[in-house]
């Protein structure tokens, strides 16, 4: 196994960050990737302050291993919650759906290593002068909400953008993909879809059975018109939803309506035809479900053996 | 003055004469999303040497070269 400077940065073992998803990640998923020596976030989505504080002590006594909070910032919570983790002593967040620049300062001075999602290398060049230690840089063949930029266009030039590690992120769930992302300049990978089929992910059993059926095709993005596009599995509710995107007399208002709840009834209800099941352009490969110490360890060895390898697939003149 | 420097910078962002931007249309109704104004207000930490938090009070030209000013004193 090589060494990765990443790993020495945050004290984890391998270069490898699950994703933090509303409804999905919680103390359980977070602690089982910690534990198995990748970086578990906790998403604290819509959670007020008490609410995720309950989900960090739970983490706590899960795991004595480095495990951080993504931090959702549109959530109405989101202030309430920047204060919270500066209370519970978190060592590092990643923050998405925003700039998060107005909070650095107080979570740089309580000694938080603060790693932005960034869909842009402007936004990357503005968080690394914040103070920021790193940043994921998350193309849209990830699920859940998207910017414009593939994966394999934004890493490299994020990568050119500033002098911080990337976490490349989006489209990645096995060691090819890892091994493609190292190439690209990351320092470390982070993945949703992949850990939706963990054995220790607690999502409705009907998620994960459409997660391990999906193929390549599967996913859609709505929600363009509102300014906030996500990708989901195209079922009955999103199919319904892109269609009533293209229509002028609903409203924007109606479709916000539409939305809201709607991934918590497929994560947690398991109604995978009514809700909104998230899940990014990889879920087609995405079929077995693994422990999370499996998941993490099968990818990072495969990885390695494929960048020593790299020419076996190619014929010298 | 900053006003003129700011329209500028945005005239050339977009790629339009300065003549066709107006200090007080919001940012929003230019054209420019969260993500252009973020790679805008780059530009201009560059060119003013000053730290710039875009909030949704700073929504057009005209707040934005007052909220400069104030930092540069």
């Amino acid at each position: 196994m090589y060494a990765y400077p990443l790993c020495e940065l945050l004290g984890i073992k391998y270069p490898v960050f699950q994703g933090g998803m509303a409804w999905v990640s919680d103390a359980e998923l977070a602690a089982a990737v910690s534990n198995a020596g990748g970086l578990g976030l906790i998403a604290a989505m819509n959670s007020n302050g008490e609410q995720l504080r309950a989900q960090i002590h739970r983490a706590k006594k899960l795991t004595d291993k480095p495990f951080g909070v993504n931090i959702m910032l549109m959530s109405p919570y989101a202030a309430e919650v920047a204060r919270t983790i500066c209370e519970e002593s978190i060592p590092v967040i990643t923050t998405g759906a925003g700039n998060p620049s107005v909070y650095m300062a107080d979570w740089l001075a309580a000694g938080i290593k603060v790693i932005p999602v960034v869909p842009s290398s402007a936004l990357a060049r503005m968080v690394e002068r914040r103070g920021a230690c790193a940043v994921v840089a998350e193309g849209c063949e990830s699920g859940g909400h998207v910017g414009e930029l593939t994966t394999m266009a934004l890493v490299p030039q994020v990568c050119d953008a500033v002098d911080i590690p990337v976490i490349a992120a989006g489209g990645i769930a096995d060691g090819r993909g890892a091994a493609a992302a190292f190439m690209l300049g990351a320092a470390g990978i982070q993945m949703g879809t992949r850990f939706l089929t963990a054995t220790e992910c607690n999502i409705h059993p009907e998620y994960k059975k459409k997660i391990l059926a999906a193929k390549d095709i599967d996913t859609i993005v709505t929600g363009r018109r509102l300014g906030h596009p996500v990708r989901c599995l195209k079922n009955a509710f999103s199919r319904n939803l892109a269609q009533l995107e293209y229509q002028n007399d609903v409203s924007n208002d109606e479709l916000e309506k539409l939305g809201a709840g709607a991934l918590r009834k497929a994560a947690v209800e398991g109604d995978v035809s009514g809700g909104t099941v998230m899940a990014g352009q990889i879920a087609g490969i995405v079929n077995n479900e693994l422990s999370c110490a499996e998941i993490i360890e099968s990818i990072i060895s495969d990885a390695e053996k494929i960048i020593s390898g790299f020419g076996i697939n190619r014929r010298s003149l | 003055m900053t006003i003129e420097e700011i329209t500028k910078a945005i005239a050339e962002y977009k790629g339009v004469d300065a003549s066709e931007i107006s200090s007080e249309q919001s940012f929003t109704d230019m054209g420019l999303d969260s993500l252009d104004v973020v790679d805008i207000s780059m530009n201009l930490e560059d060119k003013f040497g000053v730290s710039i938090e875009i909030t949704p009070e700073i929504s057009n030209i005209k707040a934005l070269a007052e909220y400069i000013d104030a930092r540069l004193g």
